[in-house]
């Protein structure tokens, strides 16, 4: 505060200590990086127990009250502590830099924004050693999640380290809308402003009107958990249709909560590497929008079933969210189109992500339809679809992103050739895991089995997806050592190794903590392919 | 961190710009999040009094609230009442009258520590509790959220006050109070609509 008299403090201190006190947007953005990876490591794990179990018929190595404990704790574990704080990571570098902002409008609730992720998933994860985690699945339908089917601490320690962690992303999104809205550089017009901060920005819209919804169903489930309410007891006079409905009012929108940022990225690298500007950039602007109010009108499609939902409505509207999706393609496949296109390691992973995205949207159409998705609901294909758009889609453009932004945040290059090997794994991998699920729904394989039959016909493609998943697993070992390696001898990045577009390239990498010395002038959404081409010429100080 | 910071040296909001404070928007769109956290559970309400039929459920005299309404209603105009002082604040400091403002101040927060005290009474006179029926779990959810965030706010104003007191506010420097006030009328504003709601209709 500048009203009273600053000492300056010259005790010295450690490396750790600075990391752990920090409120450097850039440094939380890497300490997001850290609990992402060390979460998913966890969740991954899990992924292999479950895979490993149904890798042939009967009960090999789990009893089927852990195995519903391992996967409703795999796919918490991924939404809330893998894939949103990877994107809350990768916002949180880049965004700043991106508008020419110094740091976040509120950077010590940015600090506390990020510790409530691990802590709270320390909450989550302790389940397994006090008897039991959650096991009713990530939905926790009622009355699955009542306290007479999970009575166990793993369901309240999931509800409320649900709630930590939503409450971290509404202080993140408030974080990020006021950052974007009052600390863009001169110059930095909105339309302006690249392409991810605009998905960062519509996706905090979606997490400040979401997550609070969330917030309140779970706020009902524990009290009837824990202090006999009644809201989802139909015996007690109330609904258990009630939390589907809240719960998906949420958690519809928590899909592009988790993809926006992700075709962000995306749009930031294709026309680097297509040496061409994005096409259709205000096309691109208004899909995004579209997506997001689109997004909270769709949510009862997950409810078909229940009988107890207007079916037209909801069909039509989740056929409409189609078209801005649709939008978007265009952009980015006219964005390659004709340009001098170099696959390198960030760009292998992004148009890996837009064939990916493409089957997990296209598959996802078909259950938009009532009449299909009476047939596959509950079946292996609704898991084939969510992998394909959170696994294709929101995880292959965080590592497309991670490829990308690596050079920025450590100064140094990956190595291309272990990128690529990664890529490859993890492509073939994710492929030989999630196609065969389509096939195996279609057979009539129920989601969220641990044992099957084995005259049902569903062995080779149960082992093809088993021995998939490994070679996911696999695929981070040339990550993790090109890690290493680059971190330890890698060559040096310099401020602008891809020749991109965008202010973050604009100052050294790693930048310092006030994040930049002079900015280039801002006369367009390309500030640097202007400075690069001399378009202006003109640095302001 | 700040030494060589030549581009952001200056205002907190990085670039000085006018309008609305960091704190100040930032509270605004806080509020959106507790707006919808609300309406979550204003939804679950009106779903299950709807589902219920007659309302209040038939079978339990203590559920007619009708015939308590004074207590409650006379808590209600004290919570008005402490918005008025919290807004008195408000302007006061925006004319740099910093006792006006700590005033107020201490006015609101008295005003809000007892509206919780007559809330916490009036619950011991309720004759149902959470464990009710639907007609208890909305009631105590509903009002001990909103309980809950008077709370807060009663914090946020005493973090106001005791900065106030410290002198740290001037006309032109006390976005928190701006902040505070804001959630404060919010808080009641909800207030307001659970009493028509609970008491009355």
């Amino acid at each position: 505060m500048a009203a009273t008299a600053v000492r300056p403090i010259a005790r010295p201190r450690t490396t750790l200590y600075e990391w752990l006190t920090t409120t450097d947007h850039k440094k939380i953005g890497i300490l997001y990086t850290i609990s992402s990876f060390i979460f998913l490591g966890v969740g991954g794990s899990l992924a292999l127990f479950v895979r490993a179990e149904l890798a042939q018929p009967g009960l090999q190595f789990l009893t089927e009250s852990t195995y519903n404990q391992l996967f409703t704790m795999h796919a918490s574990v991924m939404i809330f502590w893998v894939i949103i704080p990877f994107l809350a990571a990768i916002g949180n570098y880049v965004v700043p830099l991106m508008i020419g902002a110094p740091d976040m409008a509120f950077p010590r609730i940015n600090a506390l924004s990020f510790w409530m992720v691990p802590f709270s998933g320390l909450v989550v994860v302790t389940g397994f050693l006090l008897g039991g985690a959650a096991d009713a699945g990530w939905t926790a339908y009622p009355p699955l999640s009542s306290i007479k089917y999970s009575p166990g601490p793993g369901m309240n320690l999931w509800i409320v380290a649900v709630m930590l962690v939503g409450t971290s992303s509404i202080l993140g999104a408030v974080n990020f809308m006021v950052t974007i809205f009052r600390m863009r550089a001169p110059g930095m017009t909105l339309f302006r402003m690249p392409i991810l901060t605009w998905t960062v920005l519509v996706t905090s819209v979606l997490v400040l009107m979401g997550t609070p919804v969330l917030t309140s169903a779970l706020v009902m489930l524990f009290i009837d958990r824990n202090f006999g309410g009644a809201f989802f007891d139909p015996a007690l006079g109330g609904s258990a249709i009630l939390w589907q409905n809240i719960f998906w009012f949420y958690s519809h929108p928590a899909v592009y909560i988790m993809v926006l940022p992700g075709m962000g990225v995306i749009s930031e690298i294709l026309p680097v590497f297509s040496r061409k500007p994005l096409f259709g950039y205000k096309a691109f602007v208004f899909a995004t929008a579209g997506i997001g109010a689109l997004g909270f009108s769709v949510w009862a499609h997950h409810m078909f079933t229940t009988g107890s939902v207007f079916l037209p409505f909801f069909s039509v509207m989740t056929f409409l969210i189609a078209v801005p999706t649709g939008v978007k393609f265009f952009n980015w496949i006219a964005t390659m189109w004709r340009g001098q296109i170099t696959f390198t390691t960030p760009m292998l992973f992004s148009v890996g992500f837009l064939s990916m995205f493409l089957i997990g949207g296209i598959n996802g159409v078909f259950s938009a339809s009532v009449p299909v998705d009476y047939a596959i609901h509950a079946t292996y294909w609704i898991v084939a679809h969510i992998h394909y758009v959170l696994f294709g889609g929101s995880f292959l453009s965080i590592m497309a992103g991670i490829y990308f932004y690596f050079p920025k945040m450590s100064g140094k290059m990956l190595d291309e050739r272990l990128g690529k090997i990664h890529f490859a794994l993890m492509y073939v991998g994710l492929n030989l895991t999630f196609l065969p699920m389509h096939l195996l729904g279609l057979a009539g394989m129920p989601r969220r089995i641990a044992d099957y039959s084995p005259t049902a016909g569903w062995n080779d493609l149960n082992l093809a997806a088993t021995i998939g998943g490994f070679m996911i697993g696999a695929s981070f070992i040339p990550f993790f050592w090109n890690v290493f390696i680059s971190l330890r001898s890698g060559e040096e990045a310099g401020d602008d190794p891809w020749e991109a577009n965008t202010l973050e390239w604009a100052t050294s990498s790693p930048p310092p903590a006030w994040n930049f010395d002079r900015l280039p002038a801002i006369t367009s959404e390309r500030p640097l392919f202007d400075a690069r081409h001399a378009r202006t010429g003109a640095e302001h100080e | 961190m700040s030494d060589g910071a030549v581009m952001t040296s200056g205002h907190s909001a990085g670039h000085g710009k006018k309008g609305l404070g960091n704190p100040v928007l930032g509270m605004l769109l806080f509020i959106v999040s507790e707006i919808m956290f609300f309406a979550g559970l204003f939804a679950a309400y009106f779903n299950l009094r709807t589902a219920t039929g007659t309302w209040p459920p038939a079978g339990n005299g203590a559920f007619e609230l009708h015939g308590e309404i004074l207590f409650p209603a006379i808590m209600t105009s004290l919570l008005v009442l402490s918005s008025v002082t919290c807004q008195v604040a408000v302007w006061r400091i925006r004319k740099g009258d910093r006792q006006g403002m700590n005033r107020a101040l201490l006015m609101t927060v008295l005003l809000g520590v007892t509206f919780l005290l007559g809330q916490a009474y009036d619950y011991t006179q309720l004759g149902f509790g959470i464990a009710d029926g639907v007609f208890g779990s909305t009631f105590y959810v509903l009002t001990g959220f909103h309980g809950a965030h008077v709370l807060g706010g009663v914090l946020m104003l005493t973090v106001c006050l005791y900065r106030g007191g410290l002198g740290q506010f001037s006309a032109e420097h006390h976005d928190m109070v701006e902040a505070t006030s804001i959630y404060w009328h919010f808080v009641d504003v909800v207030w307001l609509l659970l009493f028509a709601l609970l008491y009355i209709a």
